[in-house]
């Protein structure tokens, strides 16, 4: 567990409370190796691996489990017959190999920061929700809102993926091995998603930034989604990504449509609020 | 919010009654106002109609019904029986389930419409379901309550559709729950999850044909809607083909018919379905803990896509 110690700036009197955790003021300190864990994140051996059967727990007895479990050093673990329950695996921050032997249901292993998941099943919508690090694989199909508003990491699925895939999303990569559904990459705004198979209507709308590969049919294109040439440092990033996915070894990325934000939707002036509102 | 699910046994009759409820007790966190089921047997054998009717509504804690005395309860209920012996039907067997809600097999030959209108005359007085095949039960609880109530645990049947229902645009009673018949055509059914943003435009139209509402919740529309296709000579498939153009707004919907199952999904794919099929079993539900209670074990299940269009025969 890290051990936070008072700051310059609170010994300046700027400041008296303890801070804690990526998303709040950190003062790093690369002489204090601690520094390079959460607070609340614990030191987990990986050869210490153990087996949850959540047959009979709820998810909140079992995500309880697993924080417990962590604590003892366990650095695998192995979930059987999580069936289709939902929220399990979330919030942890943390290195960890987890294993669900089976499928999870809605919002599976959101807000993630750092572990490595293989789930041999399905999830339902919105899996790896705010996902900010680490790699998540499904051996099968996901639901909509696959990847929701994530920020980092790997998120693969072999199979397909529903609706609004890695809507809003902030950075990372989702990878599809088969088609994904209407309105892939809504309002993403930065990472990339690679679909190996067809897409669904209002592909990439209203998308800010990031780039979609598509490797099957587009249905259609959403509001201000337009094609782009794909480059040889695409070509190499894919080949690289897809090894990391153990998928589409095979496939022709040279048919790959590169899929980016024409900019003209929301960037289509260089007014001020202010004068926007003076327009309107 | 809402939840729904269904379920088609291939060429094999099964405890439905026990396995939808089953379902639906999985989904109850998704709407705990009522809970109906639609659920498809052999009927009585004769061939004659089953009607489930009710007289009044369940004023039970939560219910948005108006207190009703119940002795009015025996005065519609007669009223019922005097006008099916005045149209030609004579009711074979009858059971009356809760004081405002009954089970009659009637023997009838003449068209359904006139039928229905004429029992419907009576005040308070809605037929839930009609059809040789079709037991369509709902009322305000979740689903071991209503199950429970009227003892459908021990229905057999080939296939099933339910709906635990969170009430959003319409009351809580029962002529707001799912499902809805598909008024007047004989054994159609249907529950939905969604919004329907022209209802009003498409009740209107629905209406100066000669079709019925009995209540303002929108997802009545798709009934109607789907029978009065059906009237016109369309397909079931067809039927719902035409729905994702006509139909505005989100929305994810399952239908019955007496050797059939069906399901649609709008074009915007704003509404969960998650779908398990095997050569003898369907089973589908908002969630996939729904299916769960049948299947157990490890199956591949998936999301049926925007605008996707799929009928099961049994």
């Amino acid at each position: 567990m890290a051990n936070l110690k008072n700051s310059k700036s609170q010994s300046m009197g700027l400041h008296k409370e303890v801070l804690a955790g990526r998303t709040q003021q950190v003062f790093f300190n690369p002489e204090e190796a601690e520094n390079f864990f959460y607070y609340g994140a614990y030191d987990v051996d990986f050869n210490k691996r153990t087996e949850i059967d959540a047959m009979d727990l709820t998810a909140k007895q079992l995500n309880d489990k697993l924080h417990s479990l962590m604590k003892e050093g366990y650095g695998s673990v192995v979930i059987k017959n999580p069936q289709g329950k939902h929220s399990l695996g979330v919030g942890i921050l943390n290195k960890l190999n987890l294993i669900f032997e089976g499928s999870l249901g809605y919002f599976g292993v959101g807000s993630i920061d750092g572990p490595v998941v293989r789930i041999t099943g399905r999830v339902g919508w919105s899996c790896a929700e705010n996902m900010m690090a680490g790699k998540v694989v499904i051996e099968k199909n996901a639901g909509s809102c696959f990847g929701a508003a994530i920020r980092g990491g790997d998120l693969i699925c072999k199979g397909s993926v529903g609706a609004r895939t890695g809507i809003d999303m902030k950075g990372g990569t989702i990878i599809v091995g088969g088609d994904a559904g209407a309105f892939t990459g809504f309002m993403m705004q930065r990472g990339r998603i690679i679909v190996l198979g067809d897409a669904g209507i209002n592909l990439g709308d209203s998308m800010y930034d990031g780039t979609i590969f598509i490797g099957g049919k587009i249905k259609s294109f959403g509001s201000d989604a337009i094609k782009a040439k794909i480059t040889s440092d695409d070509i190499s990033w894919l080949k690289r990504k897809l090894k990391v996915a153990e998928i589409g070894s095979d496939f022709d990325l040279s048919k790959m449509t590169k899929v980016v934000a024409g900019k003209k939707l929301w960037n289509y002036d260089a007014l001020e609020p202010s004068e926007k509102k003076g327009a309107i | 919010m809402c939840g729904i699910a269904g379920l088609i046994h291939k060429g094999k009759t099964v405890n439905i009654g026990k396995e939808l409820q089953d379902m639906l007790q999985a989904l109850k966190h998704r709407g705990p106002d009522s809970t109906g089921f639609a659920l498809y047997g052999k009927g009585n054998n004769q061939g004659d109609y089953i009607m489930r009717f009710k007289v009044g509504e369940n004023v039970a804690e939560g219910s948005s019904a108006v207190n009703e005395d119940k002795s009015v309860y025996d005065e519609r209920r007669k009223l019922v029986d005097k006008h099916i012996r005045e149209l030609g039907g004579s009711i074979v067997n009858d059971a009356q389930l809760t004081p405002y809600s009954f089970r009659y097999c009637i023997k009838y030959d003449k068209d359904l419409m006139e039928f229905s209108k004429r029992i419907e005359s009576v005040e308070m007085t809605e037929i839930l379901s009609l059809g040789k095949s079709l037991e369509l039960v709902k009322d305000i609880g979740d689903a071991s309550v209503v199950s429970k109530q009227y003892g459908l645990d021990k229905i057999k049947g080939t296939h099933a559709i339910g709906h635990s229902r969170m009430a959003t645009e319409s009351g809580v009673d029962i002529r707001s729950a799912h499902p809805f018949w598909g008024y007047p055509f004989s054994d159609v059914s249907v529950v939905h999850n969604g919004q329907l943003t022209n209802y009003w435009n498409n009740r209107r139209a629905l209406e100066n044909k000669g079709m019925r509402f009995m209540s303002e919740c929108d997802s009545e529309l798709i009934a109607v809607y789907l029978a009065q296709k059906m009237r016109s000579g369309a397909s079931l498939q067809d039927g719902m083909q035409d729905s994702l153009k006509e139909l505005d707004g989100v929305f994810t919907y399952l239908v019955a018919t007496k050797d059939s199952l069906g399901m649609a999904k709008d074009t915007m794919a704003a509404k969960p379905m998650v779908l398990y099929e095997s050569d003898d079993l369907v089973a589908l539900g908002s969630e996939e803990i729904a299916i769960r209670t049948l299947l157990p074990q490890e199956i591949d299940t998936y999301d049926p896509y925007d605008g996707e269009v799929k009928v099961w025969q049994i």
